[in-house]
């Protein structure tokens, strides 16, 4: 990691010796100070570090909210209001870590679509890639869980409909969903290990992080071109010019979770959750969290209960895949133009299936689920594998810093292309 | 062992080297038993799921009663004639899970219908007398049961099962089993 950047030197006689035991300053100064990126970077690439910053206000304010709630069938759902009610401040912590939840995909979803139109999953960031999707697959897992402890309606009916998912699985099912259980139905020891896992899990999440980032530094940031970095010529270093974009970004960002918290809390929940648990009546409309629905979307476009448990899951380790389902050597979006289409195809298909997914699933509803599940998965298996071959790229820029120069040189409308997101 | 070469004779240090690769996958293998038993329902709430007994004669004809077993919903269905009717005209060919009506009831006691509440795509409770068939409708994914309980249309893969259950009297039963 520290190969290509000025080295950190200790300057006093306290940082010197402890730079001789353990070189920790050295390796925060060559990751986060020296570490050379790309100079085209734009702001969709500031999204790593506001995923950071939500991972730790998620925790801390979960440290918080668990000094004050009562993981117990017969007493969570008081809990939560008192929090709302008794605890100093206690509705702040909850609404921020409640919207933070969701902001905390907002984020992720717009970083891995980033991911996707740049080609950042390509060779030699595959690892890097693959990390990012076991830190999706934990970040869902931890929300589901997160969702089920106030024990409301929405909470407990949501966990009955997840763990019975399990319920599919032939022979052994039905042991594993009892399993999960620790009971016959989905009851108090259900709640206990979900609170003990959803403490866990965000330190867990902290820890392929922390991988993430280091598979990041070794092949060093992907970037708007796609193209390599050849010379010191296409760098800055990380400090001042990262940490003053991100903070920015990030301020943008926090200011509308803020917004959120402030003045619309309740507007990503269901109002179902301020009912307590109940196990004789289903609410008469259950659905997920919005970042789960395109997912549950697909679960129930597919009229087998095993085939859609398959297809929901394969909905997202097909992910893992993509750097060898794509076959386009070019990485970037901007010099693909057929392929450009398919990605805004992609990202209706996901956000049709995001409203599908909220929406009863009867008539026309479950048709266009399962024409839209079928252009999820065929953008994996059949255009993106196709297109590689197919297509006809646009010439890529000598090097980062001449399409830079290009772009502000003769102002031409490249630059349009370079960055569409930001519309 | 870098000195062995594979031609040779099993010599007592390969033997040692097997035995302890074995104790020790034994080993591991005893130490993560309990943390995988621990997940099952304990002595406490398998207590709680001793059989209940379930008064019939305040159920008036066209009612359905929710009861609890192992804290899992159960539906006790006083069903009318037409309902009946129905249900046992309904041909099997019809069904995605076949099933005579006559094999989900008891014989000569035909207005009871005992099943157990959730369904059984996901597990949601499904709506009294909702759906084409006037049975049940699950609203999380539109499942439709008839009056004998059993699924017609929607994802759900199989009727809505029995619970083990017994008539004592005419106006009593017992549902469940010892575990």
């Amino acid at each position: 990691m520290s190969t290509h950047s000025p080295t950190y030197v200790p300057k006093s006689a306290g940082a010197k010796w402890l730079e001789s035991r353990l070189p920790i300053i050295g390796l925060v100064h060559s990751s986060f100070v020296a570490y050379p990126v790309p100079r085209n970077l734009n702001y969709m690439w500031t999204f790593g570090a506001i995923l950071m910053i939500m991972l730790v206000l998620q925790i801390v304010t979960g440290i918080v909210l668990a000094m004050h709630y009562t993981p117990h069938a017969d007493m969570a759902f008081s809990s939560v209001e008192h929090i709302m009610r008794n605890v100093e401040y206690g509705w702040l912590m909850r609404y921020l870590h409640a919207n933070g939840a969701s902001m905390f995909f907002v984020a992720v979803y717009i970083h891995m679509f980033r991911g996707l139109y740049y080609g950042s999953y390509k060779a030699p960031r595959e690892v890097l890639w693959i990390l990012g999707v076991i830190i999706l697959l934990l970040m869902m897992a931890t929300a589901f869980m997160g969702y089920v402890l106030p024990w409301g309606q929405m909470s407990y009916w949501g966990a009955t409909v997840i763990t019975n998912l399990f319920s599919v699985i032939p022979v052994v099912g039905d042991t594993i969903v009892t399993f999960l259980w620790g009971g016959y139905s989905v009851g108090n020891p259900t709640l206990n290990r979900f609170f003990s896992l959803h403490y866990l899990l965000p330190f867990m999440i902290f820890g392929v992080v922390l991988l993430h980032v280091w598979a990041l530094h070794v092949p060093g940031n992907n970037n708007p071109t796609g193209i390599d970095v050849k010379t010191k010529k296409d760098t800055v270093p990380f400090h001042p010019y990262m940490t003053v974009k991100d903070t920015f970004s990030a301020t943008l960002f926090i200011l509308v979770l803020c917004w959120f918290v402030f003045y619309m809390p309740n507007y990503m929940g269901h109002a179902d959750n301020y009912v307590p648990a109940d196990p004789s009546i289903t609410p008469s409309h259950i659905v997920p969290e919005w970042y789960f629905l395109p997912f549950y979307a697909i679960l129930r476009a597919i009229p087998n209960a095993l085939l859609g448990v398959i297809a929901m899951f394969a909905a997202i380790a097909v992910l893992a895949f993509l750097p060898w389902l794509d076959t386009s050597r070019v990485r970037s979006g901007s010099y693909r133009p057929i392929f450009k289409l398919f990605f805004w195809l992609f990202v209706v298909v996901n956000l049709g299936l995001g409203y599908l997914g909220a929406m009863p699933a009867e008539g026309a509803y479950v048709i266009w689920a399962r024409i839209l599940t079928i252009l999820y998965f065929a953008h994996f298996f059949v255009f993106l594998p196709l297109l590689g071959l197919l297509e006809k790229p646009k010439a890529l820029p000598n090097s980062i810093s001449e399409s830079v120069l290009k772009k502000s040189g003769s102002g031409m409308p490249q630059g349009a292309a370079a960055k569409p997101q930001d519309a | 062992m870098a000195e062995t070469t594979p031609t040779a004779e099993p010599t007592r240090r390969d033997f040692l080297f097997i035995a302890t690769g074995a104790t020790a996958a034994i080993g591991v293998a005893a130490v993560a038993w309990p943390f995988v038993a621990q997940l099952a329902p304990d002595a406490e709430v398998i207590a709680a799921g001793a059989p209940i007994e379930v008064d019939l004669a305040p159920i008036s004809e066209g009612q359905i009663v929710r009861v609890f077993w192992r804290d899992t919903l159960i539906f006790v269905r006083h069903r009318t004639a037409e309902e009946i009717e129905q249900a046992q005209e309904t041909p099997l060919s019809d069904l995605p899970d076949p099933e005579p009506d006559s094999d989900r009831v008891v014989e000569g006691r035909e207005q009871w219908l005992i099943v157990y509440g959730n369904c059984t795509h996901f597990g949601c409770v499904p709506l009294d007398f909702q759906g084409q068939y006037r049975g049940w409708f699950c609203p999380c994914h539109g499942s439709v049961f008839d009056t004998s309980g059993r699924i017609r249309s929607g994802p759900a893969p199989i009727n809505l099962p029995l619970p083990p259950y017994e008539f004592v009297d005419d106006t009593t039963i017992i549902i469940g089993e010892a575990a």
